[in-house]
């Protein structure tokens, strides 16, 4: 489907531990760079943590421990050396509840060129323009910019996180089940965004909506206690699928 | 009329008159006060009350002046040491200690607010005084010994009001910063403690009305001089002293006018309750 394959992240024997449990059962994953991969999966079945490995936000958990490898742009990013601010920013995440800070809608976006020190005026500016045009945002909030960022819409609130997250210009965005708070019209929206999104970044998105994997993903990844069972092109997955567990879930039997 | 409603209008008849019941105490406090401080406020003079410089009450010389600048004074003081230092260690204790610590160290600083203020005189007096009269000079009873008391007695208060707003504070703020590479201490400063400032002023309006209204520990280490300090190692008298140290003997026009000094209290404080409120709720609107 894309014409030179280049491997953005490459995951390798990812284990992860929350105190004695066994979250994450040796993961080998490589993931598409401009592609969006969508992992599915019942509840608890490790796919959150999965995602949350790929910028270390496990990390901020008590008792989570992991072993194995993730590569991120060739580099190992649970060697000891790895500059967290720094793949945090690179690689940036999209959460389940919208949760913009509680400041104006302006500071939001420009948080995260603010804490890596980014402060000139002009450049500010620029990003904030361009981060909320590419969410589809700066029509509707121009004139609000200085409001706060809590009276917005659900909607309006995850799509301030998302252009947040793009004002950093990462090169991975991670969403954690982005749409699970928002109703179904603003739910396409989102996806429609996802697709603009791809050509610039590489998406990789949680959801137990398995349409929504279907109508937006290019892969499509099984998750089950903590094994992913099978990833493969979204078409494939959903089509012929090749393993019996799969297909139980897409069909409905399970789950 | 059914049974359960008889009852449901009973029981809210009840609580509303403890309610009351409440409220009216204080109305009966304000009005008690009031009555017996205002009318000699009226025979002398507002103006010589609030600005007198002279509290000399055999020669029916009334002026608060001095009592209210110590008041405020030492009450700024209290301020500036408790609640960097309150702040400080709720911050600590939530965001960066690990919990285990945090529930070694949450009850000893609460501890703080059971120790009786007479005590904390007390050992204001043994070692802060002497300390600052052979190091700083002065007498040592001063503006700084009891601004050091009383904010050492308002940190519990600020500090147990800041960790439960910090805490309230949802967990998801903190991830999306740290999301977005931001370290702690950036994440604690530009969005925590945003969120949590309500409750934080919150906190030091409760903490400054314990300063302004503390007595006993004051009276020990002030040095209780009726005149306006001319440097923070100078003797302070505070409204409240004042009250306290002379009531036990006062009578008649002397009597009123310490009463007087208990409006003034009171109304300071309403004064500065509001002024915090507002800022509070400006700030939250923003």
């Amino acid at each position: 489907m894309i014409g030179t394959v280049k491997n953005i992240i490459e995951v390798k024997n990812l284990y992860v531990y929350y105190a004695k449990f066994q979250a994450l059962k040796g993961i080998n994953l490589n993931i598409q760079a401009n592609c969006i991969s969508a992992l599915i999966g019942p509840s608890g079945c490790g796919k959150s943590t999965f995602l949350r490995a790929l910028n270390r936000m496990n990390d901020l958990i008590e008792g989570a421990r992991t072993e194995g490898q993730v590569y991120f742009d060739g580099k190992n990013i649970y060697h000891p050396d790895t500059d967290l601010l720094t793949l945090r920013r690179r690689v940036g995440m999209v959460f389940q509840r919208p949760n913009p800070f509680p400041l104006s809608i302006e500071d939001n976006v420009t948080y995260g060129l603010k804490v890596h020190g980014l402060t000139a005026r002009n450049f500010l500016e620029e990003r904030l323009y361009r981060s909320l045009q590419a969410v589809n945002l700066w029509e509707e909030l121009k004139d609000r910019l200085d409001e706060n960022a809590l009276k917005l819409t659900g909607e309006q609130q995850q799509r301030l996180c998302i252009a947040r997250l793009l004002a950093l210009e990462p090169e991975v965005v991670l969403m954690d089940e982005p749409c699970s708070a928002l109703d179904p019209m603003a739910t396409g929206r989102i996806e429609d965004l996802m697709y603009e999104l791809k050509k610039d970044y590489t998406i990789v998105i949680v959801t137990h909506n398995m349409q929504q994997a279907a109508r937006v993903s290019d892969y499509t990844g099984y998750f089950l206690l903590g094994d992913l069972v099978e990833f493969g092109e979204t078409n494939q997955i959903f089509t012929s699928p090749q393993d019996k567990r799969t297909e139980d879930y897409i069909t409905g039997r399970f789950g | 009329m059914t049974k359960i409603e008889r009852n449901e209008r009973l029981i809210r008849l009840c609580l509303l008159v403890v309610a009351f019941s409440a409220i009216s105490v204080l109305a009966v406090i304000t009005i008690f006060i009031f009555e017996q401080g205002t009318p000699i406020m009226f025979k002398y003079g507002f103006k010589n009350f609030l600005l007198g410089q002279d509290w000399y009450p055999s020669e029916k010389s009334f002026g608060l002046f001095p009592m209210i600048v110590g008041s405020l004074m030492v009450t700024l003081g209290a301020l500036i040491i408790g609640v960097p230092l309150g702040l400080a260690s709720a911050i600590f204790l939530t965001e960066f200690s690990n919990r285990r610590l945090a529930r070694i160290l949450k009850p000893f600083i609460e501890l703080l607010a059971g120790i009786p203020s007479v005590v904390y005189g007390f050992i204001g007096l043994m070692f802060l005084i002497p300390f600052i009269r052979e190091n700083l000079g002065g007498p040592g009873l001063s503006v700084l010994a009891s601004s050091i008391i009383l904010g050492v007695m308002i940190l519990p208060t600020v500090t147990s009001i800041a960790i439960d707003s910090i805490r309230a504070v949802p967990d998801s703020f903190r991830e999306g910063s740290i999301a977005l590479g931001a370290t702690k201490w950036q994440t604690v400063k530009m969005v925590i403690l945003p969120a949590a400032r309500s409750g934080i002023v919150a906190g030091v309006v409760l903490g400054m009305g314990r300063a302004i209204g503390e007595t006993m520990a004051v009276i020990m280490v002030a040095g209780n001089a009726a005149a306006i300090p001319d440097s923070i190692l100078a003797p302070v008298r505070t409204l409240t002293s004042n009250i306290a140290l002379e009531m036990a003997y006062a009578s008649g026009e002397h009597r009123q006018a310490l009463f007087a000094t208990g409006v003034i209290l009171f109304v300071i404080i309403m004064i500065l309750n509001t002024i915090a409120n507002l800022t509070s709720a400006r700030q939250k609107k923003r």
